[in-house]
């Protein structure tokens, strides 16, 4: 504390502190009123135009959207249709691509993330918890172009040889959900896509489940452990319950990544605009529908679709990630109380 | 004791669950690190043909000839740079609001909530937003507006990086300097802003890393330039867009620029999450 206060430079001109008695006061204490409020109000300036910028967006993309929003109105939701020579749009294959391809994410993210954080707050010795922790944060930095580019090249072409064939020859024959695992293997398609935003997405939920496992009180844990548990009860039993806003938490964050994922899924779903039973088939999501097309949309009533598929996107991934901040929020404000 | 114990079924039961489970757990860390090793190893194979010095000197090629990224590479830095200048500030004193003066009032948690959906929302759609308020009124493509969309995203992770690091500083700090008569702006700028240094250089690192390799939200707004161009006002070139169109494209010689690219992106991207972390520790 001392070494920061010693690098604090007070200029011996400073009047001192008891001259504010004395009217009038000295133009050095007037030019520190007038620098505090203008100071005050530019830092509350530019926090009110970040604040803005959530509805400045939202209302952009409602203007760029107007003609589509006019022409199609609500059916546009529930309609399959995409037909740029017609200019007939819908946007139901992009919508139900997104929410495929990211419920498979979320449903291989989950459980993986889960292990994880167990292992990285329970398991891992001290000394191996920050390499180990930093290596799985490093997944999330890996920008997205980099995952389609080798989820193309090189994930792709393996898992048509090696995975396909195999799912195709075991869950393939089950009934019912036998027909996701149907087709030709290809290579890239939705299952693909969504491999492919598990392992984006893992370190995102990993993060947010290893930080609300932390907080979980020692005291809760040892008393379990007291009483005979093993680790797997105490994880299972006492973390996990307390901790279960917060892992809802995460997981929601993690399907807002998911939901708005672009690059490394424009790269690998195909952009086929078609619903098919199958997940090995080439699909479509909202984010690859725009990356592919937007620049080269001609007409008013074609970009203005595109513009309300980006509306929709960004409707759904807020209302998403807002439910996941106000779920971590009160895991907070309840850690507050207990402590 | 222990020999009745380890008897019971039941006991056994719960042992072996446990084993089980915590395997699981250590399969599933080695599950996240296998990816990781697999996609960097890709990176530093296929790279490590590709990354040359012509790399850095030559432009981008049309198909069937040699070439480099030299355009794309300046187009990159240059558009990272403007909008890292733009979105710095603005994110520091956003965050200096949160942190120093926002104990009351509904702008602050507000501001704060809205800062973590946009943290997080998805960059196509600040593409978008650009190009609906900027490009589409301009009429043509930019660099400025590819700037302006990096600063969008720069923005959210240095108001929350400096919101969280000027929350650390610990308030007897602040309570001295006050003491000692100096005015609410000197003790922040003196005394918050040195003592969180530190945490916001790493936040403004972080930033950088990320838009380094964001490519969706350039794709409608600087869009691409196959040629060297400084014009800031018109389409630029960027390695992201560059990678995107070669990766795509049929071409064997795109194919081996684009990993080239994809492995500097990659390694500088890295380097710097690393740079930040150990800047953070210390």
């Amino acid at each position: 504390m001392t070494a920061v206060l010693d690098n604090v430079r007070f200029r011996a001109a400073d009047p001192p502190a008891i001259a504010l008695e004395s009217a009038p006061r000295p133009p050095m204490l007037r030019n520190n009123a007038l620098m505090d409020a203008i100071f005050r109000n530019v830092t509350r300036f530019f926090a009110f135009l970040v604040f803005s910028l959530l509805a400045a967006i939202l209302v952009s993309l409602v203007v760029g959207a107007a003609p589509a929003l006019r022409k199609f109105g609500l059916p546009f939701l529930w309609t399959a249709d995409w037909d740029p020579v017609q200019e007939n749009f819908g946007a139901l294959v992009p919508i139900v691509g997104t929410l495929a391809t990211s419920a498979i994410a979320l449903i291989i993210a989950i459980p993986v993330s889960f292990g994880i954080a167990v292992f990285l707050t329970e398991l891992s010795p001290v000394w191996l918890r920050r390499p180990l922790g930093t290596a799985i944060e490093m997944l999330a930095a890996i920008p997205s172009i980099i995952y389609g580019m080798w989820g193309l090249f090189v994930f792709a072409p393996v898992f048509q040889i090696w995975v396909q064939p195999l799912l195709k020859k075991t869950v393939g024959q089950v009934p019912w959900i036998g027909s996701l695992f149907a087709g030709p293997p290809i290579g890239i398609g939705m299952l693909t896509a969504g491999i492919i935003l598990a392992i984006m997405v893992i370190p995102f939920i990993t993060a947010v489940m290893r930080d609300v496992f932390e907080i979980v009180p020692a005291m809760l844990k040892e008393s379990a452990y007291g009483l005979g548990s093993t680790t797997w009860e105490v994880v299972w039993h006492v973390v996990l319950p307390y901790a279960k806003v917060g892992v809802i938490g995460g997981i929601m964050l993690g399907l807002g990544r998911a939901l708005g994922e672009t690059m490394a899924v424009t790269f690998v779903i195909g952009n086929a605009h078609e619903i098919s039973r199958s997940l090995f088939a080439p699909g479509n999501s909202i984010a690859s529908a725009l990356a592919n097309e937007f620049t080269e949309a001609v007409g008013d009533l074609y970009t203005s679709s595109l513009i309300e598929l980006g509306l929709i996107l960004f409707l759904i991934t807020t209302i998403v990630l807002a439910c996941s901040k106000l779920l971590l929020l009160q895991l907070a404000k309840r850690e507050g109380t207990v402590a | 004791m222990s020999a009745v114990v380890s008897e019971n079924p039941a006991y056994r039961r719960r042992k072996r669950r446990n084993a089980v489970m915590l395997s699981l757990s250590a399969v599933a860390l080695a599950f996240g690190l296998f990816w990781l090793a697999w996609i960097v190893g890709v990176l530093l194979w296929e790279g490590g043909t590709a990354l040359r010095p012509s790399l850095f000197v030559q432009m981008t090629p049309p198909p069937g000839s040699d070439g480099g990224l030299a355009n794309a590479i300046f187009g990159s830095v240059l558009m990272a740079g403007a909008g890292t200048l733009i979105g710095t500030p603005i994110g520091i004193l956003a965050g200096t609001y949160l942190a120093e003066y926002g104990r009351r009032g509904w702008l602050a948690p507000a501001t704060r909530f809205i800062n973590d959906v946009l943290l997080s929302a998805p960059s196509i759609v600040i593409g978008l937003f650009v190009y609906t308020v900027f490009v589409a009124k301009v009429g043509h493509f930019s660099a400025w507006a590819g700037a302006l969309a990096l600063a969008i995203i720069v923005i959210p992770v240095v108001v929350r990086t400096t919101d969280d690091m000027l929350k650390l500083v610990p308030h007897s700090l602040r309570e001295a300097a006050a003491a000692l008569g100096a005015p609410t702006w000197k003790v922040i700028t003196m005394v918050s802003y040195r003592a969180a240094r530190a945490g916001i250089v790493t936040g403004v690192l972080l930033a950088i890393a990320r838009i380094t390799g964001e490519t969706a939200p350039l794709l409608f707004t600087a869009l691409n330039n196959q040629f060297w161009s400084s014009d800031m006002n018109h389409p630029m070139a960027n390695l992201p867009v560059v990678i995107f169109q070669f990766a795509m494209s049929p071409y064997d010689d795109w194919h081996r620029l684009a990993w080239g690219g994809a492995a500097l992106i990659t390694l500088f991207v890295l380097a710097i999450n690393i740079a930040a972390r150990a800047l953070f520790r210390k």
